[in-house]
C-alpha cells in the first residue's frame, strides 16, 4: 500500500506447479507489485500467500528462494557471465567441483558458450538477459519470477528470447511467472494469463479461454482487437437489424465481436449487418477496414489481400457476417 | 580549424601563460643555477637529507591516502544510503569544512591535539592519563590534519560512484541469500571501485603539495616535500635545487598518476 492508495485490491489465484504463468496488464495495474509480493521483496499489507500449503507471508526473498529475473537484468557488473552464474551457488555454499559443472552446463543451456570470461558490458541486450535467466535457474528454484525481462529488446530478438523461454519452460518443468504489458508475448508464452487492472485480478484463465471468453469489457478491449456494438432497446439486434443474439443478450447492453470472426456476408448466413466502408488502410497481406453501422458504431474488419479481390471503395455498402456463437454479451 | 577549438583557445593560452611558461622556467632553472648540467638533480637524488624528505612525503601521503579515502567511504556511505536526517547531518558535515581556510583548521587541530590542548586537559581532567600524551610536532598529527583536510575531496568521487549502484542489482544479490557482509564486500565494494580510485587520485595528488598543515602541525619534526623547497627557495636560496626537486616531484606524481589511471580504466564497469 502506498499512502492511501492501494497498489492491489483483493487479489487472489492459485499457481500450479510447473505453469508458466503471466502477469498481464497496462502500466499501474499491480501486476510487478503483485510479483515482487511473491518473491518477497515487498510486504503485503494484509492476505496470505501459501507455498505448498505452507503460510510463506512472512518468509524473506531468501527463504523462498525463488529465482529471480529483474527488469534491466541486475548483473554483477564487475563479475563475468561465469561469475555471476556462480554467484548464488557460492552463497549456497556448493563445492567447487559442482559449481563448475552447473556454471558450464548452464552457459551451454542459454547458448553462450566462449562468452564465459565476458562482462555483462561487453555483451549484448539479449546476451545478458540470457545470463540473468542463467543466473536465476543454476540452483534449480521451483519457482522462476521474471519482471517484464524483455522490455528492453528490439523485435527480433524478443521474438527469438520467448522461444528460448518456452523452450526453457518445456524442458526445465519448473513453475514460471511472468510479468509483462505486451499481450501478444502474453498469449504466445503462457499456460495462464492472469489480466490485471488497477490493481484488481479481472481474470485468469488459459490463453484462448481469457481471449474467447472474456468475462469483462476491461479483458476484452485489452487483448486485441474487439468491436462493441450497442443493442438495440428491444434487445433484438443491432442498429435497426434483427440479429441473432447469444442467449444472455437481454441482461447486457452491448455484444462484442473479435475482427477475425466476421466475414462479408454470403447467401446462407444468418447475422447479416449492413455497414458502410470508411477508411481503408494497406497493410500488405491484409487490409483493415473501418465499417460504420448504421447507428454510427465503428467496426474494424480485415480483408485478405488475394489475387482477383478488388478491394471496396470508400462509402460503399457491405454486409458483414458472423456465426451468433463466436459474439458474446457484455 | 572548428568554432569550438576557437573557443577553448582562452582556457589555453590562459593556461599556457600561467602554468606552462613558469613550468619550462622552473626546468630551465633546474639545468642551470648554480652551474649548468644535472648537478642539482644529482644532488637531489644522492643527498641523504633531501631523499629522506622524498621517501617521508611519499609514505605519509600514502598513509594519508588510505586514511581519507577509508575514512570518506563510511561518511560517503551515510551521505547516500542513510535516512533523510542523517544524510542531512552528513551533508552539513561535509560542505561546513569547505568554508574554513586551511590555516584555520591546522590551528584548531593545534589547539585540539596540543601537550596543553583540549584532548590532553579532558584526558587529564578525567585521570585517564598523568602527563600529557604527545599528539602534535609528529607524523600523528600531520595526518589527521591533512586527512581532516581532504576528506571532504575524496567524498565527491565516491558519491557518484555510489549513486550509480543499480539498486537492483543489491536486491537481487540478496534474493539469491546472500549476507549483507558478503554484499556489501563482494558486490557493493567493487561496484563503487571507480569512485575509489578516483578519490585515491584526487587525493594522493593533492596531499603531495601540502605546505601549511605539516609545516604547523608536524613543528619540523616531519618536513615534507613542498618545506624543503621553500627552505631552499627563501632560506638558503638554492633555486636550482629548489627547481630540481620541483621537477622530480612533478616526474613522480606523473608517474603515480599514470599507473594508477591505468587501473582506473580496468575497474571501471
Amino acid at each position: 500500500m502506498f499512502g492511501d492508495f492501494h497498489a492491489l485490491r483483493d487479489v487472489s489465484l492459485d499457481v500450479k506447479e510447473g505453469e508458466f504463468l503471466s502477469l498481464l496488464g497496462p502500466s499501474g495495474s499491480g501486476k510487478t507489485t503483485f510479483l515482487t509480493m511473491l518473491g518477497g521483496y515487498q510486504n503485503l499489507t494484509s492476505g496470505k500467500l501459501f507455498l505448498e500449503g505452507q503460510d510463506m507471508t512472512n518468509w524473506s526473498a531468501k527463504q523462498r528462494g525463488f529465482g529471480m529475473v529483474f527488469q534491466g537484468y541486475a548483473l554483477f557488473p564487475h563479475l563475468s557471465v561465469a561469475e555471476n552464474i556462480a554467484f548464488p551457488l557460492k552463497v549456497k555454499k556448493w563445492s567447487k567441483a559442482q559449481m563448475a559443472d552447473r556454471v558450464d552446463q548452464m552457459i551451454e543451456m542459454v547458448g553462450l558458450s566462449g562468452h564465459a570470461h565476458k562482462k555483462p558490458k561487453a555483451l549484448s541486450g539479449g546476451q545478458q538477459q540470457r545470463v540473468a535467466l542463467a543466473r536465476a535457474l543454476a540452483y534449480e528454484p521451483k519457482v522462476l519470477l521474471l519482471d517484464e525481462p524483455f522490455s528492453a529488446l528490439d523485435k527480433n530478438l524478443r521474438g527469438q528470447m520467448q522461444e528460448e523461454l518456452r523452450r526453457l519452460h518445456r524442458d526445465l518443468g519448473t513453475t514460471f511467472v511472468f510479468v509483462t504489458h505486451d499481450q501478444e508475448e502474453a498469449l504466445a508464452l503462457s499456460t495462464h494469463v492472469a489480466i490485471f487492472n488497477q490493481g484488481a485480478l479481472q481474470q485468469i484463465g488459459t490463453p484462448t479461454e481469457v481471449y474467447e471468453h472474456p468475462a469483462n469489457r476491461f479483458t476484452a478491449e485489452f487483448l486485441g482487437d474487439i468491436n462493441i456494438m450497442s443493442l438495440d432497446a428491444e434487445k433484438g439486434g443491432v442498429a435497426g437489424t434483427k440479429i441473432d443474439l447469444p442467449a444472455n443478450a437481454s441482461a447486457f447492453d452491448h455484444i462484442a465481436l473479435r475482427p477475425e470472426h466476421m466475414r462479408l456476408a454470403g447467401e446462407t448466413d444468418v447475422n447479416k449487418l449492413p455497414v458502410t466502408v470508411r477508411d481503408m488502410v494497406y497493410l500488405g497481406s491484409k487490409s483493415r477496414l473501418v465499417l460504420e453501422t448504421k447507428a454510427g458504431e465503428e467496426l474494424m474488419f480485415y480483408i485478405d489481400n488475394g489475387p482477383g479481390l478488388p478491394p471496396p471503395d470508400l462509402g460503399a455498402g457491405l454486409q458483414v457476417a458472423w456465426d451468433t456463437g463466436d459474439s458474446f454479451a457484455l | 580549424m572548428r568554432p569550438y577549438l576557437l573557443l577553448i583557445c582562452p582556457v589555453l593560452l590562459f593556461l599556457g601563460a600561467s602554468y606552462l611558461l613558469p613550468f619550462l622556467g622552473i626546468v630551465q632553472l633546474s639545468f642551470t643555477d648554480p652551474d649548468p648540467g644535472f648537478a642539482q638533480y644529482g644532488h637531489v637524488l644522492s643527498d641523504p637529507l633531501s631523499l629522506g624528505v622524498i621517501g617521508r612525503t611519499l609514505r605519509l601521503c600514502l598513509i594519508v591516502t588510505v586514511v581519507s579515502v577509508t575514512s570518506a567511504y563510511v561518511i560517503t556511505l551515510l551521505w547516500v544510503r542513510g535516512s533523510p536526517l542523517v544524510r542531512m547531518i552528513t551533508e552539513l558535515c561535509i560542505m561546513i569544512p569547505f568554508w574554513i581556510s586551511i590555516l584555520s583548521r591546522a590551528f584548531g587541530w593545534l589547539s585540539m591535539l596540543s601537550n596543553r590542548g583540549l584532548l590532553n586537559t579532558w584526558l587529564q581532567d578525567l585521570g585517564l592519563i598523568d602527563s600529557a600524551i604527545q599528539m602534535t610536532r609528529n607524523e600523528f598529527a600531520v595526518v589527521v590534519g591533512m586527512s581532516h583536510y581532504l576528506i571532504p575531496f575524496a567524498v565527491f568521487p565516491l558519491a557518484t560512484a555510489m549513486r550509480n549502484v543499480d539498486e537492483r542489482v543489491l536486491t537481487a544479490a540478496d534474493g539469491m541469500g546472500a549476507s549483507r557482509l558478503r554484499i556489501f564486500w563482494q558486490v557493493y565494494l567493487p561496484m563503487t571501485a571507480s569512485g575509489i580510485m578516483g578519490a585515491t587520485l584526487l587525493v594522493f595528488v593533492f596531499s603531495i603539495g601540502f605546505y601549511v598543515t605539516p609545516a604547523l602541525l608536524g613543528g619540523g619534526q616531519s618536513v615534507l616535500v613542498a618545506e624543503l623547497i621553500y627552505l631552499w627557495i627563501f632560506q638558503i636560496p638554492q633555486w636550482g635545487m629548489a627547481a630540481a626537486m620541483s621537477v622530480v616531484l612533478m616526474i613522480a606524481v606523473g608517474g603515480i598518476l599514470y599507473l594508477l589511471i591505468r587501473r582506473y580504466e580496468d575497474v571501471t564497469p
